[in-house]
């Protein structure tokens, strides 16, 4: 799941898609904090708690991306990353 | 349980990365995060894997498909449209790394570790109630300051989102 995120990451032209790539990503590192909490330290519950807040602070992430994608898409009509080269404008 | 959890997520996600239409990509991530939500089910984490459906499943990829047909409408757009060569490169550097990783757990010696058997402790420890004590508790295994200061961020969060992507 991590280095399906990454090739997705590398390749995917369209900015969304890199998102879901992200995505992706997150979600396997959340998944290894529990797994690794529940296997290795089963009385423990710090890897629990990294999960839950990685978790909220990916859901702010993705939020604002998509903010600024439907922003960009408002002035530019597409949101290829090739396409992209001022910050402002 | 946990085989076909894995090939779900490991068949998703590659799906994920490789359909050409981006609505199908959204569906497969959520194929692919209904199935971590299953695992944390399977581990006896139940909250989380609650927390994993509401605010992935429910959240994200609804925002997700919002916004894909906000934008470019499910317009096709391919993986191999770019230059065999830049994803040939992409697919090289994710199988060194993946050869990496498996190279790194296969040494590592889990099996002598002691693995703890299912539910009991698990359980007691994640209960909701010991949840929320600690998430409010200062003392020691206190989480109440990244509690706060994830609500904060989800405030400046929304005032964010709202100030980017407002109408001029």
């Amino acid at each position: 799941m991590m280095f399906a995120g990454v090739f997705g990451f590398l390749t995917r032209r369209s900015t969304l898609a890199i998102l879901l790539s992200v995505e992706l990503m997150l979600n396997a590192t959340d998944l290894n904090f529990a797994v690794f909490n529940r296997m290795l330290h089963p009385e423990g519950y710090e890897g629990y708690f990294f999960s839950l807040f990685s978790i909220a602070i990916s859901a702010a992430e993705s939020a604002i991306a998509i903010a600024i994608m439907i922003n960009i898409y408002r002035m530019k009509k597409h949101i290829q990353a090739d396409g992209l080269e001022e910050m402002k404008w | 349980m946990f085989v076909i959890l894995a090939v779900l997520i490991a068949c998703s996600a590659m799906a994920t990365v490789l359909t050409k239409s981006i609505v199908r990509a959204a569906t497969y991530l959520l194929f692919v995060l209904l199935g971590t939500a299953g695992m944390y089910f399977l581990m006896g984490y139940t909250f989380l894997g609650s927390v994993q459906v509401m605010v992935y499943a429910g959240g994200i990829i609804v925002l997700y498909v919002f916004s894909i047909l906000l934008t470019e409408g499910g317009k096709e757009e391919g993986v191999f449209k770019r230059t065999v060569k830049d994803a040939s490169w992409g697919l090289i550097l994710s199988l060194v790394g993946f050869l990496t990783f498996l190279g790194v757990v296969l040494s590592h010696p889990f099996r002598s570790l002691p693995l703890s058997a299912p539910s009991e402790t698990a359980s007691a420890v994640t209960s909701i109630h010991s949840i929320g004590s600690n998430m409010l508790s200062t003392g020691d295994n206190g989480y109440l300051l990244p509690f706060e200061a994830v609500s904060v961020l989800l405030l400046a969060c929304i005032v964010g989102a709202l100030l980017i992507a407002r109408k001029r």
